[in-house]
């Protein structure tokens, strides 16, 4: 029933998605765990919680060392704004609070909450549930939201209580639900969709009372005909067919990016520079609004995640659910991948995933999957770099209408004004120039190394504004000093001058008869004020 | 250890791959030539082919670079184009002189590969056509017609490629003829009309769409050619933006002048199908190096190339303008690319950041 009616409806051109610019088409790649039941990850003997697990500020320890914490209780805490705190995803003793690895490509360390697991499980309740959120105040869903530490889960992590505003300036009228996953290998949204589809539509429900809306999508790539007839009968179930509808998209690479996804539902863009809910649209990951329900609906903060660990170096690919904090080596363990001096993983998908330098980082909020591939298929796709022969197809695919080869030329050439000039910031590093470029340029590369660059001078700059500043307040407050002085000065000659003046005077007056003396008078009067000039000259 | 940025997957396309695309897309125009002109084609063929990758080996040795790049396909593909835009009445020599002249000076001097500013096979037929004009602008009589030599004969042509057209007892005035658009013009020029010129030359439509007419070797059959262009196009190596804007321009321009008078200029149908207009509009003007790289660039590009390729045939002293026209737009290019951009996500067309 899916195919026929999708594909007469996209051939048609009836009701159907608009598409975005440029994309590449993977269909299907090596989602080869796409329809296997998610599994649940064991317990490991030991969690690590960075502190910054979304885009943001990072949050501030609460607990201690020694102390014993339960599961969902909260161990680090908002800091600022765009922040939302951190939840301990079983109950254990706090071993230590240092630096440990995160998942990013530099290696670099960050400060991290360890957690030795008692095994006991224990959760913390203090949250209580609230079944029936519609009744239930916007302000406070809202501040639930945040207390349970949600943040997008389909990779950016972007604080999902910020989007969640009931603005008067911009209503927002569309809910757009990404189950899209264009990533390849990646299948764990699919499977959350088979599994877990009356908590999303759940999620999606308490979004759209959040914010009012009265439109609800929910995206599907037409390779997930399963997922879509799943989705589209517990709408049915649920009565909420007049309100969410869900809609098939020919399956495109990146078109689960939010702009993509927007512009290819909508057909309207975001302004450069702005928000979706200017266009009255928000967008969530089909996981978030399942951690929404959680969070709402039982009581439980964000505590573990559905990935994908997958990877052509992995005998028995699963989708597993996975607390938060536990380590990308145990989780491989279990999928039986034990040596890695012939394995690279990468966290998040092929296209926009990062290379991890080891295997002990944590599981974090922003980890949808984890691929171990052999070394040779990694270098495969990094291949050295060739001459640009210019052939033009990086633009074609280029998702934001950009330049890439010209782009990456100034990139390259350290021309940073020229590559601001060809819109290096609206790069959404999505990958699909590089990944059909010819010559094996690594395009992307070259844009964060631009962008980096350009970040790096505007700080040098701002720090150089600063100083200079600094220095002018420095040399207007002395020059004023001097001035102070200076006017001091003045009034005390001056002073000096109309008492000897007067002196003189009377001298004058009183020895008017002798000529000679009046002379002398005035000589010393003279010497007087030079003397006078001098003295001050000393104080100052 | 190397620091790897995403993405960690590539779709496989590569620079060979590219290359021998458009060189396998070229085989049946090769075909026809051959065809044609019999073992002078093969002449012609191997030694610009032979000459090109040898000219690039020994240069990039020279300059003490990896002779890795010989086998991209690039400069095998510089020859084989080249040779299919010299008339069969080429000797050796000039053969020779055109396939050093494209390597050396249309691309190695620039930097190789994706730095040449020209088509180099173009920029090598241009010098040709301007310093040897006597050969370039003999038609040989092609085979299915009452050719006076024999190129089906290996020696008989042997001779000629070597010897010239003494050595088999010939003169030029017997072996060759006039282009259709040479005769045009001189015709043209003498006060005939356009349809009594074609009467006289004795001119098909069908002749010229599947390559029975006199030509360059390569540019005689649209039907070829297309078969290969549309190929290319359908596997996505060259867009469909620089051809079908290059030609839809050509017979914009003819019809609408035909229209207004019809003695003067020629019916659009003899304008595409004319001279090298569909091989420069598939395989010339789409050489990525040297066109811009935007969508909406290459179309500019290609009515550019229409345009003067047009005015170029029609008012200029060249019979044909379509390699004039698309060298003079390789130099527009950086400037194309400059201006013609497309619009950014997110931003009103025209404004900038």
């Amino acid at each position: 029933m899916f195919d026929l009616w999708d594909k007469v409806q996209q051939v048609l051109h009836i009701n159907t998605p608009r598409g975005f610019t440029g994309g590449i088409v993977h269909q299907n790649q090596y989602k080869i765990t796409g329809g296997d039941s998610i599994v649940a990850s064991p317990l490991p003997d030991m969690l690590v919680h960075p502190i910054k697990q979304h885009i943001g500020d990072p949050c501030e320890p609460i607990v201690n060392v020694g102390e014993r914490v339960l599961k969902g209780q909260m161990i680090a805490k908002a800091q600022g704004y765009l922040s939302v705190p951190i939840h301990a995803s079983t109950s254990g003793v706090v071993e230590k609070i240092e630096k440990h690895l995160i998942p990013h490509p530099s290696g670099l360390g960050l400060t991290s909450i360890s957690i030795k697991p008692d095994g006991l499980d224990e959760v913390d309740e203090s949250l209580h549930p609230l079944p029936n959120y519609r009744s239930v105040d916007i302000v406070e869903l809202r501040e639930r939201i945040r207390h349970a530490g949600l943040a997008g889960l389909g990779g950016a992590v972007f604080p999902t209580f910020v989007k969640l505003v009931h603005d008067q300036k911009h209503p927002i009228e569309t809910v757009i639900l990404n189950g899209i996953e264009c990533e390849p290998w990646l299948t764990c949204d699919h499977q959350l969709m088979i599994e877990k589809a009356h908590e999303i539509i759940t999620g999606l429900d308490i979004v759209m009372y959040l914010v009012d809306a009265k439109q609800g999508i929910i995206a599907i790539e037409d390779n997930k005909p399963d997922a879509v007839t799943v989705m589209r009968k517990t709408l049915k179930d649920m009565g909420l067919t007049d309100t969410v509808e869900v809609k098939v998209l020919p399956t495109r690479y990146p078109q689960g990016g939010e702009k993509q996804l927007i512009q290819a539902i909508t057909g309207k863009e975001i302004p450069a520079g702005g928000l979706p809910l200017h266009i009255g649209v928000i967008s969530s990951n089909v996981g978030t609004s399942k951690a929404i329900y959680d969070a709402v609906c039982l009581g439980e903060p964000l505590t573990e995640r559905i990935i994908t660990v997958s990877g052509d170096a992995v005998p028995k690919a699963v989708n597993m659910s996975v607390r938060l904090g536990t380590s990308v080596r145990f989780l491989l363990a279990q999928v039986g991948v034990t040596g890695f001096d012939d394995i690279k993983i990468i966290h998040g998908g092929p296209m926009m995933g990062e290379l991890m330098v080891d295997a002990d980082v944590p599981v974090v909020k922003a980890s949808n999957g984890i691929l171990a591939m052999h070394k040779q298929s990694i270098m495969r796709a990094h291949h050295d770099e060739e001459p640009c022969i210019r052939c033009g197809d990086c633009g074609e695919v280029c998702p934001a209408g950009l330049m890439p080869n010209l782009l990456a030329q100034h990139c390259k050439e350290d021309q940073f004004e020229r590559a601001q000039d060809y819109n290096l910031f609206d790069c959404i590093e999505c990958g699909a120039c590089s990944y059909v470029c010819p010559s094996h340029i690594p395009l992307v590369h070259y844009f964060r190394y631009g962008k980096g660059q350009v970040a790096q001078i505007q700080r040098e700059k701002a720090f150089a504004e600063e100083s200079r500043m600094r220095s002018e307040k420095r040399d207007a407050r002395l020059a004023k000093e001097l001035a102070e002085k200076e006017e001091k000065r003045r009034i005390a000659k001056e002073k000096k001058e109309a008492r000897a003046k007067a002196l003189a005077d009377k001298q004058a007056a009183e020895d008017a008869t002798l000529s000679v003396e009046a002379e002398n008078a005035n000589e010393n009067a003279d010497k007087g004020v030079a003397k006078a000039v001098d003295k001050s000259e000393e104080a100052s | 250890m190397i620091f790897l940025s995403s993405p960690h997957q590539h779709g496989g396309n590569t620079i060979q791959l590219t290359m021998f695309s458009v060189i396998i897309a070229l085989i049946p125009a090769a075909m026809v030539s051959v065809y044609l002109y019999g073992w002078l084609a093969v002449f012609l063929l191997t030694t610009c082919i032979g000459i090109s990758l040898l000219t690039e080996y020994w240069m990039l040795r020279w300059m003490g670079k990896p002779t890795k790049p010989v086998w991209d396909g690039s400069a095998g593909l510089t020859g084989l184009l080249l040779a299919l835009t010299l008339p069969a009445a080429v000797p050796w020599w000039m053969a020779i002189f055109a396939a050093v002249f494209a390597i050396i000076l249309g691309k190695q001097l620039y930097g190789g590969l994706g730095h040449n500013p020209f088509n180099p096979a173009l920029a090598a037929r241009v010098v040709l056509l301007i310093s040897f004009p006597l050969h370039m602008t003999s038609w040989i009589v092609p085979m299915h017609m009452d050719a006076t030599l024999n190129m089906y004969d290996f020696v008989t042509s042997l001779q000629f490629f070597f010897l010239g057209p003494d050595a088999v007892k010939q003169t030029w005035d017997a072996i060759t003829m006039a282009s259709p658009l040479g005769y045009l013009k001189t015709e043209l020029g003498q006060g005939v009309t356009v349809s009594q010129a074609l009467v006289n030359y004795n001119y098909s439509t069908l002749h010229a769409f599947i390559g029975r007419e006199a030509g360059s070797l390569g540019e005689g059959s649209a039907l070829a050619l297309l078969m290969g262009g549309i190929w290319l196009m359908a596997r996505h190596t060259i867009s469909w933006h620089i051809p079908i804007s290059y030609i839809a321009t050509v017979a914009m321009f003819a019809w609408v002048f035909n229209m207004i008078n019809p003695d003067v200029y020629a019916p659009p149908l003899f304008h595409v199908l004319a001279g090298g207009l569909i091989l420069c509009a598939f395989f010339m003007a789409t050489d990525p190096v040297s066109s811009p790289s935007s969508s909406i660039g290459k179309i500019v590009f290609g009515i550019g190339c229409g345009v003067l390729t047009w005015v170029i045939r029609t008012y200029g002293n060249y019979p044909e303008g379509a390699m004039f026209a698309v060298v003079l737009m390789n130099m527009v290019t950086p400037l194309i690319d400059y201006y013609v951009r497309p619009r950014v996500y997110g931003y009103k067309r025209g404004k900038k950041a």
